[in-house]
């Protein structure tokens, strides 16, 4: 069997795959703080507490309520979205004439107050998922065993992420998005509830963590830490991409998913580091990341 | 006036100084209980643990007997300098007497030097690493519960004896998850089986799968477990996920606590073969603990950690009273005099390295159909007898053991 630094190849298409799966959540996470930061600029580091909302957000719609995954993969977006909205309107909305830092103090204090309440209510080791009847299973690839459910995974994150970038890029109401957070007064002038638009656009990015949190309850424990880990991951991510760049997160998210897959092959040890080695890296030549608009 | 004045106070010195040699220092005994209390070992430790020592005081009848006891409690976060800081700050400034609990081998490894360092007590209970009684044993420590050796020698041994001879480890990367590993091989080897191949992840792994694709092409019949907490739940779950059951390999999860189970409900258990020294559901005694521990614990029942903490503190207080002093090297040696007798663990006793033997039971996971009642989890397949669950003294290579 041909083989690459001792390790077959085959093997490693095997880990290529997994590590593009583990991309689309980043791809996903992302995606949602890139929106947010670039249309309202705000760092929203409550994002994690977001995606284990939508996590949580399932588990009860199937434990208390006898809701299955399908349904509950748009009702908890639509729910932790609309959540969002309310912390919009009632507390970010005063932030926006202040310095970034203050939209992330306020969305950070916010993720620990949330996620310390959910600890205190469900303990640290997390609440069993079930995998949905339909895609349950594996199916034998040749080189690897493929769970039926992490294929979903990468296809269904993959179609958000293009959805996403063609609206915001490439519609109508995308425009109106991009020229409200380059001029928001003439914008509004021509007849566009702005405010409106702002609020509409947190509760998507906020829906958008919800959802990951959706597709990580099967894989992962519903667990009240499970954002608090993924956050500042994501965060780097953001950062290698470029913030606000839309396309930049999700090339990013996927790229970095394979890099640290790949980690795991050859040095496990370094897997939950070299993220960040690779941020390092980044920032030293490209200031602004990878995609991001030198300004 | 002056030499008056220095001569009572010198006087008083040396009273004070009379007074403090047979007696409890500053009057009261004061308890820390450090452990993770936030993130992946939270619940097989964290609050539980406090709650337990809390008990522990009350039944002992500290109030009664005129012992005033104060517990006290931090998170360490799972990183060793941030234990150590801690430890220090409640020796120097905050008069605690003895430290319990301590999960995280990293963490009680480093806590273990410092209660030497400073004449203090340390009882461990959560932290797994045989080394607290084998090469870095102290005569201010005592490693109450379980060790990573009474885990390798349960279930490593019964495994391999029902033809698990061919291993591929999943290790945490730190000081628990080596030593667990170390030892499980050492079962292994010695019962002719063969390693074929190990991975060590960082603590606190969300994802598994790339490892489980290693330890699926490695072909070995058994993949161990070297890991805790989260963790061992989720490279469970994931393992489910990637058919490696289906797929004829079986798991051994080398450390599973109560509360895993728990998070993996009996569907992803069901099976798995474990080693604990205390299952609430054993006797009348442990019953009627774990039901007053649930009460106080949101409906959670303890884990042999908590169990640990309790029977600890239990004993820690009655050395104290039969010593009359607090003092730490001092108190671990009346421990080791004292024989040991609580309602968790029946009777035991401490040996010269630190070691608190007792029985350890090796379990089984019931399947859903089994379990009658809430938290009614295991099956008991064999009880190990105190002399055999441990490591013999002699081979820990503990100086204190002469």
């Amino acid at each position: 069997m041909p083989e690459i630094f001792g390790v077959p190849t085959q093997a490693l298409f095997g880990q290529l795959l997994i590590g593009l799966i583990n991309g689309s959540f980043y791809a996903l996470l992302s995606l949602g703080l890139a929106v947010i930061f670039g249309l309202l600029n705000i760092i929203n580091f409550a994002h994690g507490a977001q995606y284990m909302l939508g996590a949580f957000c399932a588990y009860f719609l199937l434990n208390k309520a006898g809701v299955g995954y399908w349904p509950s993969l748009v009702i908890a977006p639509l729910a932790v979205g609309a959540f969002g909205m309310l912390i919009e309107r009632t507390m970010l909305k005063q932030l926006y004439k202040l310095d970034h830092l203050y939209g992330l103090l306020l969305t950070f204090g916010l993720a620990l107050v949330i996620q310390g309440l959910f600890r205190n209510e469900f303990g640290s080791s997390g609440l069993p998922y079930p995998i949905p009847e339909a895609v349950s299973g594996s199916r034998d690839l040749g080189f690897m065993f493929l769970p039926n459910y992490r294929a979903w995974v990468i296809v269904a994150s993959a179609a958000v992420c293009v959805g996403t970038w063609f609206v915001i890029e490439k519609t109508k109401l995308g425009s109106y998005l991009r020229a409200a957070t380059e001029n928001p007064a003439l914008v509004q002038a021509f007849g566009i509830n702005v405010p409106r638009m702002i609020t509409l656009t947190y509760g998507f990015g906020v829906a958008l963590a919800a959802f990951a949190g959706v597709m990580a309850a099967p894989i992962y424990q519903v667990n009240p830490l499970m954002g608090a880990d993924m956050i500042i991951v994501v965060f780097a991510v953001v950062v290698i991409g470029g913030m606000g760049s839309i396309m930049g997160s999700i090339l990013t998210g996927f790229g970095l998913g394979v890099i640290e897959g790949l980690t795991k092959v050859f040095y496990p040890e370094a897997s939950n580091t070299v993220i960040f080695i690779v941020m390092a890296i980044v920032l030293m030549f490209k200031p602004a990341g990878l995609f991001g608009a030198q300004k | 006036m002056a030499v008056l004045r220095n001569v009572t106070a010198a006087a008083a010195l040396a009273f004070a100084a009379s007074a403090a040699h047979a007696q409890v220092s500053d009057g009261v005994i004061k308890i820390g209980v450090l452990n993770d209390q936030s993130s992946l070992y939270a619940d097989l430790a964290g609050q539980g643990s406090v709650i337990a020592a809390r008990m522990a005081v009350e039944d002992f009848g500290a109030a009664k007997k005129g012992m005033k006891v104060e517990i006290v409690s931090a998170d360490h976060q799972n990183k060793p300098d941030v234990g150590s800081a801690i430890a220090r700050q409640w020796y120097d400034v905050d008069k605690v007497d003895a430290i319990f609990d301590v999960p995280n081998s990293g963490v009680a490894l480093a806590v273990n030097q410092i209660t030497r360092d400073k004449g203090k007590a340390l009882i461990v209970s959560g932290a797994a690493t045989a080394d607290l009684t084998g090469k870095a044993c102290s005569p201010n420590t005592v490693h109450w519960t379980y060790d990573t050796w009474m885990l390798a020698n349960g279930t490593g041994n019964a495994i391999v004896k029902t033809g698990g001879d061919t291993w591929f480890f999943l290790t945490a990367d730190y000081a628990f998850g080596h030593a667990l590993e170390r030892d499980t091989e050492a079962v292994v080897l010695k019962a002719g089986g063969k390693v074929l191949g190990k991975v060590r992840h960082p603590l606190n792994t969300q994802d598994f799968s790339s490892f489980l694709l290693q330890a699926q092409s490695s072909k070995a019949k058994i993949i161990g477990l070297a890991n805790a907490g989260g963790d061992t739940t989720n490279a469970i779950k994931q393992a489910a996920e990637f058919g490696i059951v289906k797929g004829g390999q079986n798991l051994a999860g080398l450390l599973v606590f109560i509360t895993d189970v728990h998070a993996l409900g009996l569907n992803n258990a069901q099976g798995l073969i474990l080693t604990e020294s205390f299952y609430w559901d054993y006797n009348e005694q442990t019953r009627a603990f774990a039901k007053r521990f649930a009460a106080a614990d949101r409906g959670v029942h303890p884990t042999m950690v908590h169990a640990g903490v309790y029977a600890g503190v239990l004993h820690y207080l009655k050395a104290v009273q039969a010593l009359k002093s607090d003092d730490g090297a001092k108190v671990i040696q009346k421990m080791k005099e004292i024989p040991t007798d609580d309602p968790l663990f029946g009777q035991g006793r401490i040996r010269q390295d630190g070691r608190k033997v007792h029985p350890a039971y090796l379990l089984e996971v019931k399947k859903p159909s089994e379990s009658k009642y809430p938290w009614d989890y295991y099956k008991i397949r064999a009880t190990i007898a105190a002399e055999q669950a441990f490591r013999p003294e002699k081979d820990g290579g503990c100086p204190l053991v002469k």
